[in-house]
C-alpha cells in the first residue's frame, strides 16, 4: 500500500468506512495535421480519490495536493460534507479484504517500461513514419503514450495495486475528392507498447483507403446488407456498454438485457476482460473489486450485466468489478468489452479499401451492401431498445457479388443495435479481435469484423 | 512564491531553453456537484486541484507541459520540458507560425456571483435535491432526477509578451429529469433544458430555476408521453423551441466556424467544417433573419470571461450578419494563417491542456416575433422543445435532432402531443428556410462541449429564441 493510501486512511475518525484510490500518471499525444506536428503536450500527476460513509451518509471527493495539509484537508472536508447530507440507503459497504484473482495477480502485466519513458523525439519519429508513407497525401491524427499506477486501499483491509501502459495511433489520410472535399482514410493501432506501433504500415494503409473513396456516388437511403470494419464494431460495443449491459440501466428496467433469453445471434458471444492478454488497464475497479471475465452473451443468449457493489445489491447480484469511479450517475458497464472472433489463419494485409483478409473474406459473400469503415457522432434515440442515430465515416463502398465496386459517400443510419445483432441477423464473424484504439469514452474494447444482414441508413450525403 | 512568480518561473526557464514565446497559466479549481435519484442523494463529489500549464513555441512548433501544485523548481522544469517537447515538433515540421498581436494586459477579472455556491450549507443544496426528485417520482416518474454542478477557477497567466492576468470565475448550474419505462421505451422530460441550465454566477442561478415549481409538469409529460402517438414522418414546418435551438446553433453554427476546424486542425477526430474561408464576408449561410454574434462579455453566459487562455481581452462580435458569414472563432496563431487581425477565443480545460479554439457564447440576435406569432402562422407543422438526441457529421453539414416532445400545429392552434419526434436537414438549406425568429432570447449554458485530443471539456454559452423553419424532414425512426 502507497504512503499516501496509508496516510489518507489513518486520518479517517474511527467508525467510518473509507476506501482510497492513487493514480499517478504521465500522458503524452503528439498530434499532427495537414502532415506536422501543430500540437505537442504532456502532463503528469498525481490524484487522491476518497469515498467515505460515516453515519449513514456517503461523499466522495479528490485533490492533487498530495502533501501532508493537502490530505488532512480532503479527509476533513469529505467528514464534514458527509455529515450534512441526506442518508444514504442504498450504500452497499466497501470491498471486503481479498486477493486478485490469480489472472491478474501481476497488477503491472499490461506495463512496457520502454513505453512509459517514451521520449517526445520516440513520438515523433512514429508520426514521420505515418507522414512520410501517406504517398503525399495530407496526413492528421496523434501518437499517444501514457502510463499510469493505481494503488487502493480501504478500511475493510482491501490493498492493491497495478498500472499499465498503453500507446496509440489514430490518423487520418487526406486525398482530394472530386466534389472538392477530402477524402478520408483512416488507419488505426493500439498497444501496451509503443513499439508494436508501425507508422509506415499504417499510412500506407490509410492512404490506400483515401484513394479508394475518390468520386464517392450518392445511393438513397434504404436497408442495406453490410460488412463493418471493427474500429465500427467498437461503435456498436459502446452502444451496448452503455444503453443495455449497464447495471445501473438494468436494475432500473431501462435495460433491453433480459438474461436466459436468446436476445441475439447464435454466433454472438460477447465478454468483458480486462484481464485478457491484449489489453491494458488496472485490474481492479474503482471500489477495489478485482476485475473478472464476465460473460455478458454466451451464443445468443444473454448471461448478465456488469455490476459495481451498489447495482450489485440492488437486483441480488454480486460486484463483477465494474465500478467506473464516477459516483452512480453513468452506471457500471464493461470497459473491456470483446466479440469473440471466428478463429483461423493470421489476417494478411489487404490492398484498396478492404484493410485485412479477414474483412475481404466477409465481403466475398455479400450479393450487394456496403463496406463499412467507421461509424461517427452516434447517439441514442431510445435507450430502452438502443436504437441510434449516426453517420459514416473514412470511407465507404458498395459490394456487389463479393467485390468492392463503388466508393460511396458517407449516409446517416437510425438503427437499434440489438436489433442489428438479433437471432438470424449476424451473417458472418472475422476470425480475429482487433484491440482498438480509446478515443474518448476510457474504452479499451476488441472487435472482429462483423457482416450482418440488414442496416437501417435514413438518409444520404444531401439529407 | 506567488502564482504570479511561478507563472514566470515557468516562461522564462522555457525563453531561457530556446522558446521564442512561451506563456504559462496557474490555476487552483474547486469543483463540486451532487445528483439525486428518487428522493435519495446518488453522488457528491468536491475536488480541487492545482497545476500549471506552460506553452513554448520553439521555430513554428509548439510544445506544451503540465504539472501539478508546481512550486519554483517544478515551474523552471515544466518550461525547459515544454520547450523540449516544442524542439522534438520541429522533427516533422510545418509552415512557420506568427501570432496575431495581442496587447500586454497587467488586469484582474472576476465573473458576477451574487451567493457563493460553494458557501450555500450543503444541507440546503440536499434537501433541494432530494424533494425534488421525491416529487418526480411521487407524481408518476419513474425515475425522478436532478443534479447541481459548481466550478470556482482562479488563473493567474503569465506570457513572454508581457501578459499578467488573474481572473476568478464562478460558474453554477443545475436541472431535473423525469423518466417513465414503458414495455419496450423510455420517455423523458428534462427541466430546463435537457442538460440543465448553467451559467457564470452563483447559487442565485439554481434558486432562479425554481425547481419545485416544475415537477409535476414534467413528470406528467414524460407519462403522456408513452401514450403519445409517434411523431409522423414526412417533411412540413417546423417551430423549435429555445432550448432546443440552442443546441442546434452550437453544433452546426459554433463548430463550423471554429478556425481550428477550418484549417483543419481537427481534421482527424473532432472533423472539419463545410465552410471555405475563400466565402468569409460573401456566403449566405441564412436567412435575413440570421444574426449569429460571439459574445464573451455578455453577463452570466457560460462561455464569458475577461481574458481567453492567450491573455486576449474579451469582445464581442458577428459570426453571420443579415444570413452572411463574417466572422470565425480564432486563436492568435490560427488567425495569422487565415490572415485574420483577431483571436480571442482560445480555451483550456484546465491547467493539463493545450488552449485551443472553442465557444464562447455564440448565439442569436433577437429576431421580431413571439412564439404565439408563430403558432398562428402556422396551418400545417410541428413544435418541438428539448433535445434527446443530436448527430451531426464531421463538416457540421448534415444533422439528426432528436426532441423529447413535440406538438401538431394546426390551423395556427398546438394540437396533440406527439412521442419521439425528431428533424433532420443540411445546415445552409434548413439555416436558409427560417422564416420567423424569436425576440425574446435565453442564454442556454453547454457544460459538457467535447473537442480535441487529448479530449477537452468546454463550457459553452448560447443566446437562444425558438424559431420557424420551412420544409424540415421529421419523424424519422429507427
Amino acid at each position: 500500500m502507497s504512503a499516501i493510501v496509508e496516510q489518507v486512511l489513518s486520518l479517517v475518525p474511527a467508525g467510518v468506512e473509507a476506501e482510497v484510490t492513487v493514480v499517478e500518471h504521465a500522458s503524452a499525444v503528439t498530434r499532427f495535421a495537414n502532415s506536422y506536428i501543430h500540437q505537442n503536450v504532456a502532463d503528469t500527476g498525481t490524484r487522491v480519490t476518497l469515498r467515505l460513509h460515516a453515519a449513514g451518509r456517503t461523499a466522495s471527493g479528490s485533490t492533487t495536493t498530495v502533501d501532508a495539509a493537502g490530505l488532512a484537508r480532503l479527509v476533513e472536508r469529505l467528514t464534514a460534507t458527509a455529515a450534512l447530507l441526506p442518508p444514504d440507503a442504498l450504500w452497499a459497504g466497501v470491498a471486503p479484504a481479498g486477493s486478485l484473482d490469480p489472472a491478474a495477480r501481476d497488477g503491472f502485466a499490461s506495463v512496457d517500461p520502454a513505453t512509459a519513458a517514451a521520449t517526445p523525439a520516440e513520438r515523433a519519429a512514429v508520426v514521420g513514419a505515418f507522414v512520410e508513407s501517406a504517398k503525399g497525401l495530407l496526413a492528421a491524427g496523434y501518437v499517444r503514450t501514457s502510463t499510469a499506477t493505481a494503488t487502493f486501499g480501504n478500511t475493510a483491509g482491501q490493498s492493491l495495486r497495478g498500472g499499465y501502459t498503453e500507446a496509440s495511433l489514430d490518423g487520418v489520410a487526406r486525398a482530394a475528392s472530386t466534389d472538392g472535399g477530402p477524402a478520408d482514410g483512416v488507419a488505426r493501432a493500439t498497444s501496451r507498447r509503443l513499439a508494436d506501433l508501425d507508422g509506415g504500415l499504417l499510412g500506407a494503409r490509410a492512404a490506400a483507403k483515401a484513394q479508394a473513396t475518390i468520386g464517392g456516388v450518392d445511393l438513397p437511403p434504404d436497408d442495406y446488407e453490410v460488412v463493418l470494419e471493427p474500429q465500427a464494431v467498437g461503435d456498436l460495443l459502446s452502444g451496448l456498454s452503455f444503453y443495455v449491459f449497464n447495471g445501473r440501466a438494468f436494475a432500473e428496467r431501462r435495460s433491453f438485457a433480459r438474461p436466459g433469453e436468446a436476445q441475439f445471434d447464435g454466433a454472438l458471444t460477447l465478454v468483458d476482460d480486462a484481464l485478457a492478454a491484449d489489453t491494458y488497464g488496472v485490474p481492479f475497479d474503482a471500489e477495489g473489486t478485482p476485475k473478472r471475465r464476465t460473460e455478458l452473451v454466451r451464443d445468443g443468449v444473454t448471461q448478465g450485466v456488469p455490476h459495481d457493489r451498489r447495482t450489485a445489491r440492488e437486483v441480488g447480484a454480486e460486484s463483477t468489478g465494474h465500478s467506473n469511479g464516477f459516483g452512480d450517475t453513468f452506471g457500471p458497464m464493461g470497459t473491456h468489452l470483446a466479440i469473440t472472433p471466428a478463429g483461423g489463419p493470421a489476417a494478411t494485409e489487404a490492398t484498396g479499401p478492404v484493410v485485412d483478409s479477414d474483412v475481404a473474406a466477409l465481403v466475398a459473400g455479400v450479393r450487394r451492401g456496403l463496406l463499412v469503415t467507421d461509424f461517427w457522432y452516434t447517439r441514442v434515440l431510445d435507450p430502452r431498445s438502443a436504437v441510434i442515430t449516426g453517420l459514416t465515416r473514412n470511407g465507404v463502398w458498395l459490394i456487389e457479388d463479393g467485390e468492392v465496386t463503388a466508393p460511396v459517400r458517407n449516409l446517416r443510419f437510425t438503427q437499434s443495435y440489438p436489433a442489428a445483432l438479433a437471432p438470424g441477423r449476424v451473417l458472418g464473424i472475422g476470425a480475429h479481435a482487433h484491440a482498438l484504439v480509446e478515443r474518448y469514452s476510457g474504452a479499451a474494447h476488441r472487435a472482429p469484423a462483423l457482416r450482418l444482414a440488414s442496416w437501417h441508413f435514413t438518409g444520404g450525403a444531401s439529407g | 512564491m506567488t502564482e504570479f512568480d511561478a507563472a514566470t518561473a515557468a516562461v522564462e526557464a522555457a525563453l531561457a531553453a530556446g522558446a521564442r514565446y512561451a506563456d504559462a497559466r496557474v490555476m487552483l479549481r474547486s469543483d463540486e456537484s451532487m445528483s439525486a435519484r428518487n428522493g435519495a442523494v446518488t453522488a457528491l463529489n468536491r475536488s480541487d486541484d492545482a497545476g500549471l500549464g506552460v506553452r513554448a513555441l520553439v521555430g513554428s512548433s509548439w510544445g506544451y507541459f503540465a504539472v501539478p501544485d508546481p512550486g519554483g523548481a517544478a515551474a523552471r522544469d515544466a518550461g525547459r520540458t515544454a520547450a523540449e517537447i516544442a524542439r522534438a515538433s520541429a522533427s516533422v515540421p510545418g509552415p512557420a507560425i506568427d501570432l496575431v498581436p495581442a496587447p500586454a494586459e497587467v488586469a484582474s477579472w472576476a465573473s458576477p456571483c451574487e451567493e457563493d455556491p460553494l458557501s450555500v450549507p450543503l444541507s440546503e443544496k440536499g434537501d433541494l435535491m432530494t424533494s425534488v426528485t421525491a416529487d418526480l417520482h411521487r407524481a408518476g416518474a419513474d425515475l425522478g432526477e436532478a443534479q447541481y454542478h459548481i466550478w470556482d477557477h482562479r488563473t493567474w497567466f503569465v506570457s513572454s509578451e508581457g501578459h499578467r492576468i488573474d481572473q476568478h470565475i464562478r460558474k453554477c448550474g443545475g436541472g431535473m429529469w423525469a423518466t417513465t419505462v414503458g414495455e419496450h421505451e423510455t420517455q423523458r422530460r428534462s427541466y430546463p433544458c435537457f442538460r440543465g441550465q448553467y451559467g457564470t454566477a452563483g447559487w442565485e442561478q439554481i434558486r432562479g430555476l425554481d425547481l419545485p415549481a416544475h415537477t409535476a409538469r414534467i413528470a406528467d409529460e414524460a407519462k403522456a408521453l408513452l401514450r403519445a402517438p409517434a411523431c409522423p414522418a414526412g417533411e412540413t414546418t417546423v417551430i423549435i423551441g429555445s432550448e432546443q435551438m440552442m443546441l442546434q446553433i452550437h453544433e452546426s453554427v459554433g463548430h463550423a466556424i471554429e478556425l481550428d476546424r477550418i484549417l483543419g486542425w481537427e481534421a482527424a477526430m473532432a472533423g472539419t467544417s463545410w465552410l471555405d474561408l475563400a466565402g468569409l464576408g460573401d456566403l449566405r449561410y441564412g436567412s435575413e433573419l440570421m444574426n449569429i454574434v460571439i459574445d464573451p462579455t455578455l453577463p452570466g453566459g457560460l462561455g464569458s470571461f475577461g481574458y481567453d487562455d492567450e491573455g486576449t481581452r474579451a469582445q464581442r462580435r458577428y459570426a453571420v450578419k443579415n444570413g452572411i458569414w463574417v466572422g470565425v472563432l480564432a486563436g492568435r496563431d490560427s488567425a495569422a494563417v487565415a490572415g485574420l487581425d483577431y483571436g480571442g477565443s482560445v480555451r483550456a480545460d484546465g491547467w493539463s491542456k493545450m488552449p485551443m479554439v472553442r465557444m464562447t457564447n455564440v448565439g442569436f440576435e433577437p429576431g421580431p416575433h413571439t412564439l404565439d406569432e408563430m403558432l398562428d402562422a402556422t396551418d400545417d407543422g410541428v413544435y418541438m422543445e428539448n433535445n434527446r438526441s443530436w448527430s451531426i457529421d464531421d463538416k457540421r453539414l448534415n444533422f439528426q435532432f432528436g426532441c423529447e416532445i413535440a406538438w401538431e400545429v394546426k390551423n395556427g392552434r398546438r394540437g396533440r402531443m406527439l412521442r419521439n419526434p425528431t428533424y433532420t436537414g443540411i445546415g445552409p438549406t434548413f439555416w436558409r428556410s427560417m422564416d420567423m425568429l424569436g425576440s425574446e432570447t435565453t442564454t442556454w449554458g453547454t457544460p459538457n462541449c467535447g473537442k480535441g485530443q487529448p479530449g477537452q471539456i468546454g463550457h459553452t454559452g448560447h443566446p437562444a429564441a425558438p424559431a420557424r423553419f420551412q420544409n424540415v424532414r421529421v419523424g424519422v425512426s429507427g
